[in-house]
């Protein structure tokens, strides 16, 4: 899929070591390229947004090789090496590209007292009140506070009062006091979620930051204005005074909200979940992701959730419910609805099964309206996994009707659902008393009620698994909390069944063991690939195969459907 | 190996093998503190009194005004080394108490677990509010576990009022009625 792109790298000297950076790097990245932890300190500048360079933080030393402006020969000192004029005052990292040649001090005198002052003339204003600030623990100024604040203040004078409490919107509070008037988040309002309503008012010191008259940061996006926040401006209003930050665990995880599977970091404590923050993924994400993304948890923690494995409404052990599955899929006469909403190594199993007990798969696609930002038609996390795993071949219909009229004509005995409430797409209830139902899902619904075997799931946040985005890239997420007590993860459960249908015996017990035959199993998968090792940025699968079909997402973020056909084409000739 | 060495025990006097110069030493110490003060307390009727930097039973206080003083920014809880101190932030309600509303933040549950508890007194120590003195009470005894527990009402009826003059949250208040404007 990559075009290769001749990438030009200019060599710069940053604190008497050479590094070799693309050229128009800035300052900021070409240090961060250093490693070691070596950092330029710094508020306004983000990587994903354009430059303002007004927070004066990432001020650095700059000199470049002396030239003679008559002639343009290079003047050399005593030893013949090339001279440095290097500037007489310092300059801002954000904004200056390595150049040819460039030398870079990051922590000379000038520059440290630079910061110092800066923090300083920051700290004037600012509320000192990190000990109900949401923010403290991964507050920048916090962070560069203790590295290059003096520790007291000189300030003498009253401090400016500006507006607490402010609610932005529905889901984002504001502080102008502790605002340090960055402006990244008007910038992500204007750059990327395209809804110009942030800005600033008045002048110097009571500059405040405020929404346009009569409007509110209500786009689904606004949440991520929080997450960039470098101080406790803005801050989450559902996380308000929640928790402090430096309880929670983080996890890998990918979103399940559409098949744009945003890159994401589940924060919980003592297995319950607190927020869900993007995590950086420069091929699906950016650093961005949706509200409504973030919200996902509180469905599974609100809803009726299926704790217990039961035959007939009688609570069994897994073990019993696999055997008693396995019996009534061998009877014959079995149609299967999958779904897009299970992991690869569950859509596996799911093929296994279907073509061990000679069944017919249908699954259901999940269409709603597009953002053209994050948020894509496809509201299935794992739509091409299916696929890619060979569970379906085509692209699935938006209703259950063939599976109807199957079950009327009598061919069909046995159901087994995954996840979809098949009540809801073309199979009613009554119809659904003529066959035997075995239910996999995570709440209680119609189907559930009914059926025969109930098999309780695990949601996203409990289990391992990994997931085919939009645009082919394999990504793994990883259990947060632990699942209701006794409840096996899903792909075991569909693994036992089937093993139980073939009377094979295969070991496994991780996802691992499980992936080993995965690999074999799935040709897109190289034979060597297991769970464990796919990377944190995910795989790009191989799409050649799957290009005629007619997917459903329109242009995004990070996907063009007509360009990357076209990148595959290319690809493929090349 | 070391080396030993003997040493001659010195014989006893006529005057010490009779034991009467030792019987009558002791007697004048009785003798002596039969008519002094008593040093024993009759405890527990009387208490001894316990010096200011004494660390007994963590508590809550309140500020001279009778309000809260904790904000729930949970640094005990984070520095607590058994990790006794359990805490539920919640935030001021600005209708209910528009007097605080400004504070924005105090606990909804803090509980401290005083089987765990180890009297370190870092609790007291980090506060930014002083609001957890570990004062003067020493004597802990209760039936249960969960008698044990310390919650939010216990540990305030415990710390009583502290006499301080910070009144950090007030001059704040004072500060934003008093405006900077320009």
């Amino acid at each position: 899929m990559k075009v290769d792109s001749i990438v030009d790298y200019v060599t710069i000297n940053i604190d008497g070591q050479d590094v070799d950076v693309p050229k128009g790097t800035n300052i900021i990245e070409a240090v961060k390229r250093v490693g070691k932890g070596k950092e330029v300190p710094h508020y306004c500048y983000h990587p994903k947004l354009s430059i303002a360079g007004n927070c004066r933080m990432c001020m650095v030393e700059m000199g470049m090789p002396m030239r003679d402006r008559a002639t343009g020969e290079a003047i050399l000192d005593e030893d013949g090496v090339q001279k440095i004029g290097w500037m007489p005052k310092p300059t801002i990292g954000c904004a200056t590209n390595a150049a040819p040649g460039m030398h870079i001090r990051t922590s000379s005198d000038m520059v440290k007292e630079s910061r110092n002052g800066v923090t300083e003339f920051l700290l004037i204003n600012h509320p000192l009140d990190c000990p109900i600030c949401d923010q403290a623990g991964e507050c920048r100024l916090q962070e560069f506070s203790a590295e290059h604040g003096r520790g007291y203040s000189r300030f003498i004078e009253d401090k400016n009062v500006k507006p607490k409490r402010t609610k932005l919107g529905p889901r984002v509070t504001l502080d102008d006091e502790r605002c340090i008037l960055c402006s990244r988040c008007i910038r992500f309002s204007k750059e990327i979620a395209d809804d110009d309503v942030l800005g600033f008012v008045d002048r110097g010191t009571y500059s405040t930051l405020t929404c346009y008259p009569g409007k509110e940061l209500a786009n689904n996006y606004s949440l991520n204005t929080v997450d960039i926040c470098p101080v406790g401006a803005l801050t989450s209003t559902d996380f308000r005074f929640k928790m402090r930050v430096w309880f929670l665990k983080r996890t890998q995880s990918i979103c399940t909200e559409s098949s744009v599977g945003a890159n994401t970091e589940i924060w919980s404590r003592e297995g319950k979940i607190y927020r869900i923050t993007p995590r950086r993924n420069d091929a699906v994400n950016d650093t961005w992701m949706t509200d409504s993304g973030r919200a996902l948890f509180k469905a599974v923690e609100e809803g009726d959730r299926l704790t217990h494995y039961t035959i007939d409404g009688v609570h069994k052990t897994s073990a019993e419910t696999v055997v008693a599955a396995a019996e009534l899929l061998k009877a014959g006469k079995v149609a299967i609805v999958g779904s897009a909403q299970s992991s690869v190594e569950e859509q596996f199993y799911c093929k296994a099964i279907a073509e061990r007990s000679d069944a017919s798969v249908a699954l259901v696609s999940h269409i709603g309206e597009a953002d053209g930002i994050l948020l894509s038609e496809d509201r299935t996390p794992n739509l091409r996994g299916a696929l890619v795993n060979g569970l379906i071949n085509t692209l699935p219909s938006q209703d259950l009707s063939e599976v109807a009229k199957q079950i009327e004509s009598g061919a069909v005995d046995t159901l087994l659902v995954i996840h979809e409430d098949v009540t809801m797409l073309g199979i009613s209830a009554e119809l659904l008393k003529k066959v035997k139902v075995i239910y996999i899902g995570l709440l209680a619904n119609d189907v559930s009620e009914g059926a025969a075997i109930v098999i309780p799931s695990l949601s996203v946040f409990e289990k391992d698994g990994s997931f085919v985005n939009q645009s082919f890239r394999l990504q793994r997420f990883k259990a947060a909390i632990p699942g209701p007590r006794g409840v096996v993860s899903d792909f075991m459960v569909l693994e036992h069944i089937a093993e139980a249908l073939a009377d094979e015996k295969i070991p496994s017990g991780s996802i691992d063991a499980a992936w080993e035959f995965i690999a074999q199993g799935v040709s897109q998968f190289a034979d060597d690939l297991r769970w464990t090792r796919i990377p944190e940025e995910g795989i790009e699968l191989d799409p050649s195969e799957f290009l005629d079909l007619a997917f459903v997402e329109t242009k995004n973020l990070k996907y063009d459907p007509v360009a990357f056909k076209e990148a595959q084409a290319a690809t493929a000739e090349a | 190996m070391a080396k030993t060495k003997v040493l001659e025990r010195k014989p006893l006097t006529f005057a010490e093998k009779t034991f009467i110069p030792q019987i009558l030493g002791g007697l004048k110490t009785t003798a002596k503190t039969l008519f002094q003060k008593n040093i024993t307390l009759q405890y527990p009727e009387e208490r001894p009194a316990i010096p200011d930097n004494y660390r007994g039973v963590p508590t809550l206080v309140k500020d001279p005004n009778g309000r809260e003083k904790c904000v729930s920014c949970q640094l005990c809880e984070f520095v607590c080394p058994p990790k006794a101190i359990r805490i539920q932030p919640g935030e001021i309600d600005a209708e209910a108490d528009p007097d605080r509303a400004h504070v924005e933040k105090a606990p909804k549950e803090f509980d401290i677990n005083m089987l765990r508890c180890i009297y370190c007194g870092l609790c007291q120590e980090v506060c930014p509010e002083e609001a957890i003195f570990l004062q003067d009470i020493f004597t802990l005894s209760g039936y249960s576990r969960e008698e044990l527990v310390n919650n939010k009402q216990k540990l305030y009826e415990l710390g009583g009022t502290l006499p301080d003059q910070h009144y950090k949250w007030d001059k704040k208040k004072s500060a934003e009625a008093k405006g900077n404007a320009h």
